[in-house]
């Protein structure tokens, strides 16, 4: 019924598109995690006021997130051609993915850190802590729920962003719906495509969930 | 010499208003002192000045013979492990369990894990809560939170302790040990306590001292016993005749 070829087509695509998502995850936080924590802390009710760092990250932010990515893959590809040496294939999807992973990813942070009880904050000052302490030993502490379920949306987004990527021969499962689906109009390829892909979203969903839940001691279990 | 001084102090926000003007008090050590007023009098702003958490714009802070004001900012934080504080609504690290929050202050100071653990169960012991080490303050009453929030102000040894509306979310059960615990800490350590708090019956049950504020002024200040037995000003007599009505609903009303 369905071909070998196919099957294994689907198998290569796959592994591709994990490898671009777990990388782009992993850079994506080296990058965005910093990102926003300076974001939570220059901001103006943060531990440490300061309106021209906050203002120019703040831009910055705004103006990656609001290129639609399949634009900014098109318009990265002589940056990424710098970068990988080609702007096609899993690797050199990577550069873009990471580019506009990255100002969501501290966003996301931002967000996470900023719901921290500022009551936990102040008793951590009143202990002498400083705004290290507090940063590695409270918010992130604290916020630990919060920041789980942001890898959670990062990973989703991301995985949905490298699909797009194979407009421009980017590999993974993207690829091969577009040169299949679109292309060829084959199918039944591009319907085990969109099945995996939905699978693999399903379960990347739930492990999120689930651990976020597991770890949550905020609440009586 | 007082163990806090405070004086000349003010403090006015951006827009323009005065949360304290020209606040004088001083404290002495072994005291349980009472701040007390209406919501929005300025009582919590006053606290937080007496460990910087708020600085003030005018006026100068002494604590135990050091002017809070001249510190470095690392200077200020070593003050501050002499200053414990506990909260109205405890402010316990919620994801994290009861030992582990009472070890915190040890742990920020650079102290190894087994040390501050072995502090952290002399408190346990102290609060009588040995078994609740493993729990989640999320499994904690609100006065069992209040007394881990308490051992955890402890865990550095401070010579002062400062209570922000500690019993305001407490009903008047819990209050009432929350208080005795309080009162054994000053007996048994000598530990100073400033208690902010707008419960008449909180100053009455264990304070030493008194000082009345009132939109930003103190406006009587002393012993309770001349306070609230010869009082003065007529913030006081209206806070008096507040405390009749409380008394009376934790008499019986309820």
């Amino acid at each position: 019924m369905i071909a070998e070829e196919v099957i294994e087509l689907i198998k290569t695509g796959t592994v591709e598109t994990l490898i671009m998502t777990v990388l782009t995850t992993l850079f994506g936080y080296i990058i965005g995690l910093p990102l926003g924590i300076v974001l939570t802390l220059t901001d103006k009710n943060g531990l440490r006021p300061h309106k021209a760092i906050y203002r120019v990250l703040d831009i910055f932010v705004n103006i990656l997130r609001s290129v639609p990515f399949l634009i900014l893959l098109i318009a990265l590809i002589p940056f990424t051609r710098l970068i990988v040496g080609k702007s096609y294939g899993t690797a050199a999807t990577v550069v873009p993915l990471v580019i506009a992973a990255a100002p969501f990813i501290g966003r996301l942070v931002e967000s996470s850190l900023k719901e921290v009880d500022a009551g936990v904050i102040e008793a951590a000052r009143s202990m002498g802590a400083s705004t290290k302490d507090i940063v590695f030993r409270v918010m992130l502490v604290e916020a630990k729920t919060s920041l789980i379920d942001g890898v959670t949306i990062a990973i989703g987004t991301i995985f949905g962003y490298s699909a797009m990527a194979g407009v421009t021969g980017g590999g993974g499962l993207g690829s091969i719906a577009v040169r299949y689906g679109l292309y060829r109009w084959e199918y039944d390829v591009m319907i085990i495509t969109v099945v995996v892909l939905v699978i693999i979203v399903q379960i990347f969903q739930n492990v999120g969930s689930l651990i976020s839940k597991k770890t949550d001691r905020r609440r009586v279990s | 010499m007082s163990i806090i001084e405070i004086k000349g102090l003010s403090k006015s926000y951006k827009a323009g208003v005065d949360a304290l003007e020209n606040i004088d008090l001083s404290v002495e050590k072994g005291q349980i002192y009472g701040i007390i007023g209406m919501s929005g009098a300025g009582k919590s702003t006053l606290v937080r000045c007496m460990n910087y958490l708020e600085r003030p714009t005018k006026g100068t802070v002494t604590v135990d013979g050091r002017e809070l004001g001249k510190l470095t900012e690392s200077e200020l934080r070593e003050e501050r492990r002499q200053i414990g504080m506990i909260f109205q609504h405890f402010n316990l690290l919620y994801q994290k369990n009861v030992i582990d929050n009472i070890s915190f202050p040890l742990r920020i100071q650079g102290k190894s894990k087994d040390e501050a653990y072995k502090r952290a169960r002399e408190l346990l012991k102290e609060i009588g809560m040995e078994d609740k080490e493993k729990a989640y303050p999320a499994q904690l009453s609100g006065g069992q939170q209040q007394r881990v929030a308490i051992a955890r102000a402890l865990t550095a040894n401070p010579k002062i302790l400062l209570c922000d509306e500690a019993t305001s979310a407490l009903d008047p059960k819990t209050t009432q040990s929350i208080l005795e615990l309080l009162k054994k800490i000053n007996e048994q350590y000598g530990i100073t306590i400033v208690i902010i708090t707008h419960q008449m019956s909180v100053v009455t049950k264990i304070c030493t001292n008194v000082a009345i504020i009132s939109e930003g002024h103190i406006v009587e200040k002393g012993t309770v016993k001349e306070v609230f037995g010869n009082p003065k000003a007529e913030e006081t007599k209206e806070l008096l005749r507040y405390a009749d009505f409380e008394i009376g609903i934790e008499g019986g009303l309820r």
